[in-house]
């Protein structure tokens, strides 16, 4: 088996700006040998004219790796593959979002539904979603062509009726998408990839008004019955179609595509594959975000089940001057220890919208772009609350207990409580001149409850990793684990509101023996220093409106593993409704 | 490799651009290569789809969904005019008929017996695209349209909004001073401002009331472009705005002056004709707005590629706390330094005009080319 085992991989991620490449190799150690990051580079991309070719971006990148690595990985305008005399890597893959990644529309029968469920499937796959049209969306039938012709969008994704169920909503659906005849977003050229994963019953009258006009494909209903959802053929199908249609048409992927020994992967398809990897793998529920400049994902995995949100215009360049239009003024000046002219501020963000690959440059500018990033993360994060949900619709049987508390169906399925890792990535959060500030952005961004370990990823590889996870899952695992996570430590947080008669009391023993015994008022917030792979146990005793939730509501004893950031407790109240006492974060100014 | 500094907007007297001309939908190229097109003349044209009006017969005419089809009075593909009876009902002994009248002139596309619903379909609409400069045509591309190559004046600004236009040069006001409505005169009909300083929201509003083509200035205050715009961009997407002209700033937010190069050379053009177009797109593939100005030249012309980050190179400084300044590169470390916030970057130290010497960070600062 050892001799089967890959010994390099060269992985890279187009992304929209920038070209990531890095290498891993299988290291021997003491203890057995394991996978790890030698080298990384990186490089414009290079879609967009005047290159119009993504492979001179890859090779660029692949190029800064191998001076860096000193392993010699391209010749000849080309990537060396089998790694020989020290040369070449086993496999190359990649991952792709460059071009503005895969844009898709999707529609259903009901918006709450069908619709919904297509929506998910469909950023469960690493898409866009531009619109989600539905036959009860409240909008007339001409508006929903217009939309659907003005948005070109790179691939639709038709569902509706559970199978048995509506035959002609779903043929109406299929109708105003056959009038709108939208084009494909990069040419003329070529039939707009068509998904139907609708009602069995549905799918010849979806071929009479689709078939000889788009690019059709069929695959299981991704709503069969209302209690369930079947979301894997129909992203399985999007990520098909996104090779087969959107890349093969996007400049240089066909060669790319030649290149790599698997599948290129949709960037955020590849980041929700690791991040399910990695809740399965160590048993735990995950949040994932990833703040960029124009959008921020999240990712999120409870009790196994797997969702994904993009919130396209939430992002610290391109689009910041919407996260503070969004957030409301006041929400970001909140998070500013000082005083902002507010005219000031507004000029001040959209020339970084303007100039986008500006950086800070003062201490008041760096306070100003984090209390922005607290807003699109916290932002961000409350539109996938709303969308990683339990089905809606869905007939439950209940006892009488729960009756009383009429529990809806659709419910977020984001449960802080039982959250145990948020694991942040994108520039503002890896690239933060200090992780206890990436941890304080987190941490009020996201409000955890109870205890939370939180981590970042230390250069955003995650997309690299979900495609290497698909080739050979260890391989993934062990850079993961030793290169790509940072953990920030952990953070403890009750529940309930801070009103003047709650307190926290908190108790244990460092690993170096000190004790720690401490009341924090409502309001306040700590930080211990514990070091990375040290461990504490923390007696927690709540007071007044605080408790740790059901069963825990006179104390709770957590594990803190540590980190950079160290052990965080956090009395503020839930939802935190004062920004309260603040961590000291930044350097004092040098006079 | 990676580039830690932006390139910078090109500000050039002389450059020679070139503009693809297409189509959104395969048409007819009306061109020839070595053709001399003016701004407003038409390289291509072709016919967009007419809108597509859904109609649901079976509820209009209160018939079964499967016998909308025998109730027609025109065929798939036929045309009627607006007020034409495209349905009827037979009625109770011909008394009690429903009817259903065109709303728009266009023709019958589908007919659904599932959904009894009919797709009416308006008549084609004509679509041209024209040449946008005054240039030669160097490349037609079939079927789709041309590339037009301009020789003359090229400026970069950093943000626009409104779409592409043409029209005569008017310096309206000197640098460091701020444009009002009251400079705004009618005089200004189809011309293209020149505003040295800042411009207000209500300048905006006048010189699209009197007619002017554009304004090219060098900054605005985030809150007057709200106030013109009636709502805050949040993204930089832009060219698609109805406000009455296009306006480009070159600088940026705030109160920062048109810099003195790109003021000298629009200054200077005065009196020529300019094309202007303000759809910015600050993603990968950057589009930045820019003024045109067809005019025979001599010398070399600029190249983007020209500009390189090395000492003695003009730059200007981008971000905060010296926002505008210029200067010119003294010196670029190669190793990492800390700044204030405690990040390790690469710096570059820049001697401003009045010859202060900072490091900064080298993504905060840009080559001025041209």
């Amino acid at each position: 088996m050892a001799d089967n085992r890959l010994r390099s991989v060269l992985a890279t991620d187009c992304g929209s700006t920038t070209t990531k490449a890095i290498l891993i190799e299988y290291v021997e150690e003491r203890e057995g040998g394991s996978y790890r990051l030698i080298a990384r580079g990186e490089s414009p991309t290079t879609v967009e004219a005047p290159v119009e070719d993504v492979t001179v971006g890859a090779l660029n990148a692949v190029t800064e790796t191998q001076e860096i690595a000193g392993r010699t990985l391209t010749r000849g305008g080309r990537i060396l593959k089998s790694s020989v005399d020290g040369e070449g890597a086993d496999i190359y893959i990649s991952t792709s979002s460059a071009g503005g990644g895969l844009q898709m529309m999707v529609a259903g029968v009901v918006r709450a539904m069908t619709a919904e469920s297509a929506e998910r499937a469909a950023l469960g796959a690493g898409a866009i979603v531009m619109d989600a049209v539905a036959s009860n969306d409240r909008r007339l039938p001409h508006e929903k062509i217009e939309q659907i012709r003005r948005l070109r969008p790179d691939m639709i994704l038709l569902s509706g009726g559970v199978d048995g169920g509506t035959t002609s909503h779903v043929a109406e659906l299929a109708e105003l998408i056959a009038a709108a005849n939208p084009t494909a977003r990069l040419g003329a050229g070529y039939d707009l990839p068509i998904i139907y994963a609708g009602n069995i019953d549905a799918r010849e009258l979806v071929i009479e008004r689709l078939g000889q006009r788009m690019s059709l494909e069929i695959v299981d209903n991704l709503r069969p019955v209302l209690e369930k959802e079947n979301l894997l053929p129909a992203r399985k199908m999007i990520q098909s179609k996104f090779l087969e249609h959107v890349m093969a048409h996007a400049p240089g992927y066909k060669t790319l595509m030649e290149w790599t020994d698997a599948d290129i992967m949709p960037t955020p398809g590849a980041v929700g594959y690791m991040m399910q990897t990695i809740a399965e793998g160590r048993g735990v529920n995950i949040i994932g975000v990833d703040i960029g400049g124009a959008t921020t994902d999240v990712f999120s995995v409870f009790d196994g089940v797997f969702n994904r949100t993009v919130s396209a215009n939430l992002g610290m360049s391109y689009s910041v001057s919407n996260v503070l239009a969004e957030a409301g003024i006041d929400n970001a000046l909140r998070w500013i220890p000082f005083k902002v002219d507010k005219r000031a501020l507004h000029n001040s963000v959209k020339n970084k919208m303007v100039r986008p690959t500006t950086i800070p440059q003062t201490i008041e500018d760096l306070v100003i772009e984090q209390a922005i990033a607290r807003e699109a993360l916290r932002l961000a994060f409350e539109q996938h609350k709303l969308l990683a949900t339990g089905l809606h619709g869905v007939q439950q049987q209940r006892t009488i207990s729960e009756a009383f508390t009429q529990t809806a169906t659709g419910e977020t399925l984001v449960d802080m409580e039982a959250l145990d890792l948020i694991v942040g990535s994108g520039g503002v959060l890896s690239h933060a001149p200090r992780r206890i500030q990436s941890a304080a952005m987190m941490i009020d961004a996201f409000q955890p409850v109870g205890m939370t370990q939180l981590a970042v990823d230390s250069i955003f590889m995650m997309p690299q990793l979900g495609v290497l996870a698909q080739v050979d899952a260890e391989a993934a695992m062990d850079v993961f684990e030793r290169d790509c996570l940072i953990p920030l430590g952990t953070v403890i947080a009750p529940n309930g509101e801070a009103d003047a008669r709650s307190s926290l009391h908190i108790s244990g023993t460092f690993p170096d023996g000190a004790a720690l015994d401490e009341t924090i008022q409502a309001g306040g917030i700590r930080r211990w220093e514990l070091k990375e792979g040290e461990r504490m146990k923390v007696k927690c005793v709540p007071k007044g409106s605080f408790t740790f939730g059901e069963g825990r509501e006179r104390g709770a004893e957590y594990e803190a593993q540590g980190g950079t950031a160290g052990l965080i407790v956090d009395a503020r109240g839930r939802p935190m409704t004062d920004v309260g006492e603040r961590l000291d974060l930044y350097p004092k100014r040098k006079r | 490799m990676a580039q830690a500094y932006t390139p910078g907007l090109t500000v050039a007297r002389r450059a020679v651009v070139r503009k693809m001309r297409k189509l959104p939908l395969p048409g007819e190229t009306l061109v020839k290569v070595g053709d001399a097109v003016e701004a407003d003349s038409v390289v291509a044209r072709t016919k967009l789809p007419g809108d597509a009006h859904p109609l649901n017969l079976s509820r209009a005419l209160s018939v079964p969904e499967s016998d909308v089809e025998r109730h027609l009075l025109v065929k798939t593909g036929e045309p009627f005019q607006k007020g034409a009876l495209i349905a009827e009902t037979k009625g109770f002994f011909g008394l009690f008929k429903s009817r259903y009248v065109a709303p728009v002139d266009g023709s019958l596309e589908t007919v659904s017996t599932v959904t009894g619903q009919a797709i009416l379909r308006e008549p084609p609409k004509p679509l041209e695209a024209r040449a946008y400069v005054k240039g030669v045509v160097v490349e037609t591309l079939e079927d789709e349209g041309a590339v037009v190559e301009m020789e003359g004046a090229f400026i970069q600004g950093i943000l626009g909004v409104g779409g592409e236009t043409h029209g005569e040069l008017v310096l309206a006001v000197e640098r460091g001073a701020e444009l009002t409505a009251e400079e705004v005169l009618p005089a200004h009909q189809g011309k293209v401002l020149i505003v040295g300083g800042s411009v207000r929201a209500d300048a905006l509003q006048k010189a699209a009331e009197v007619g002017a083509a554009g304004i090219a200035a060098g900054c605005i205050d985030a809150a007057e472009l709200r106030d013109c715009l009636g709502y805050e961009l949040g993204v930089a997407v832009t060219g698609a705005e109805e406000i009455g002209l296009t306006a480009i700033v070159t600088e940026g937010f705030g109160r920062i002056d048109m810099a003195e190069k790109t003021f000298e050379l629009l200054k200077s053009l005065e009196g020529r004709h300019a094309s202007m177009n303000g759809a910015t797109q600050i993603r990968a593939g950057v589009t930045r707005p820019e003024i045109l100005v067809p005019m025979e030249g001599e010398g070399e012309a600029y190249s983007a590629s020209a500009l390189t980050l090395e000492t003695g190179a003009a730059a200007r400084v981008i971000r905060e706390p010296r926002f505008g300044e210029t200067g010119e590169i003294a010196e670029l470390p190669v190793e990492l330094q800390e700044i204030e916030t405690g990040a390790r970057v690469r710096v570059a130290v820049v001697r401003l005009q009045n010859g202060d010497e900072i490091a900064l960070p080298r993504a905060n600062i840009e080559l001025i080319g041209g």
